[in-house]
């Protein structure tokens, strides 16, 4: 006879009251690093503790959190107070924490913390060595798990942007041991046969631990060294990881890293139409400035009135004419006036006046005698009357 | 402005709208606004080539040991 099967209710029932009754489980002493961390509303603290090979969920009740004095985060290194206890829903035993303190900052953290200032003192960040993203890529690699709401939203986000766009998705693990390793062969495989112009390396939110493929030197090195460009979204806005630091460009999300990669074809399309209308718009608008130009020629006086121009000249030329004529009338009336009174000074002067009266000139050989001592006897002169000339002879 | 097939998209639409602002300052000679003019409708129909010749591709890379193997990838 087969015995009666138990049920799963049952056998958790069964371990939670073993647990129960076990002194040392039921008053823990215990440390290790905290990841996973959530504060839920109602008060309550979930995280998980683990070390390097194992780990344990951890729950701290609201009532024994207002004795806390730091705020646990992911990381953190703690030592724990507390009961092991079987959470019988789940079929799961985990720790209930009564008190927590510090213990020192976290071993992964502080290994995140050293890469990083190596790295960037070696010239990882440095920003001169960031390539730029192509505007329009031909083709988009992606880097990232094949499922999850990752590579969904990466290829939403493009299709809307760009309808054809072309993706090229190289799934490699995220998380876990040897994801590191599998990233870098991934970078590498996209360069050596270049397979896309620009990468995006993208992973959802997580712990530290979940994220820390992304934290390893050679995913760092591979970035670095990779001739594509690689666009990094990695955990939410507010994770960085030592990829985001090396990558030519960081996203906060794996939506923001398709924005970043894929040009909105429909804004392009608009920007080109709008450049179009621009070109025949210029063009137009110099054709209309030559036109008017031209008609503003056309109405210009040497065209509707060409005599003008030479009329005017005309009337120059008289006008000059007419100036020296004047001057030279002025001139000839003013002469004839001068002479007018030198004759009338010369006709008082003139000797034929005299003779007039009944005076006579006498001459010999044609010179004027003036003295009677001048004259003998028998000489023979001239009298000079006004109306002629007789002779005589002195006695 | 040889070679202008060469040119990538953002090249090309960044040489039509260097046409674009020189054309709006005016002061080319008609003969050469009419030359920038044909210059800039040509790059625009390159631009619209690239925008348009483009075919939607999502793909995934299957590494089968070291040989990669393209197939068509639905989410």
């Amino acid at each position: 006879m087969r015995p009666e099967p138990i049920t799963v209710t049952q056998l958790n029932k069964y371990m939670k009251d073993k647990i129960a009754g076990d002194e040392f489980l039921n008053n823990i002493f215990i440390k290790g690093e905290i990841s996973n961390f959530k504060h839920h509303y109602t008060g309550h603290m979930y995280f998980t503790l683990k070390d390097e090979n194992s780990l344990i969920k951890c729950i701290m009740f609201k009532s024994a959190t207002v004795n806390l004095d730091f705020k646990p985060q992911d990381g953190m290194k703690v030592l724990i107070l507390g009961t092991v206890s079987v959470y019988e829903r789940d079929g799961v035993y985990q720790i209930y924490c009564k008190a927590m303190k510090e213990d020192g900052i976290g071993v992964l953290y502080k290994a995140y913390e050293e890469l990083k200032e190596k790295l960037k003192k070696e010239g990882y960040f440095s920003k001169e060595h960031k390539k730029k993203i192509p505007f329009m890529p031909e083709t988009i690699g992606v880097l990232t798990s094949r499922t999850g709401s990752v590579i969904r939203d990466i290829i939403n986000v493009s299709t809307r942007r760009n309808p054809n766009v072309h993706i090229r998705l190289l799934p490699v693990p995220v998380q876990g041991e040897g994801a590191a390793e599998k990233i870098e062969e991934a970078i590498h495989i996209m360069n050596e046969k270049r397979l896309a112009d620009v990468i995006i390396l993208a992973r959802g939110g997580g712990s530290l631990e979940d994220l820390w493929p992304f934290n390893e030197e050679i995913v760092a090195k591979a970035i670095y060294n990779s001739e594509i460009p690689i666009i990094s979204a990695v955990g939410h806005e507010t994770d960085f990881t030592i990829a985001d630091f090396v990558a030519d460009l960081r996203a906060p999300t794996p939506s923001a890293a398709a924005e970043l990669a894929v040009a909105d074809v429909n804004e392009l399309i608009n920007r080109l139409n709008i450049d179009v209308s621009r070109c025949k718009m210029a063009l137009t608008k110099k054709i209309e400035l030559m036109r008017l130009q031209y008609e503003k020629c056309m109405k210009s006086t040497v065209f509707t009135d060409p005599l003008q121009k030479i009329n005017e000249y005309y009337l120059n030329i008289d006008n000059c004419i007419k100036k020296i004529e004047n001057s030279i009338n002025i001139k000839l009336r003013d002469s004839k006036i001068e002479s007018t009174n030198l004759i009338s000074k010369l006709d008082a002067l003139s000797p034929l006046k005299t003779l007039v009266r009944g005076y006579c000139i006498v001459e010999m050989n044609n010179e004027v005698i003036a003295r009677a001592d001048d004259l003998k006897k028998n000489d023979k002169i001239d009298l000079r009357f006004t109306d002629g000339v007789k002779k005589a002879i002195v006695e | 402005m040889e070679n202008i097939e060469k040119l990538n998209f953002e090249e090309t639409i960044k040489q039509l709208e260097l046409i674009v602002n020189e054309l709006e300052k005016g002061n080319l000679s008609l003969d050469e606004s009419v030359k920038k003019f044909e210059e800039g409708i040509k790059l625009s129909k390159l631009c619209n080539q690239f925008l348009n010749n483009a075919e939607k591709k999502i793909n995934i890379l299957i590494n089968n040991d070291g040989k990669l193997e393209e197939e068509k990838f639905e989410i």
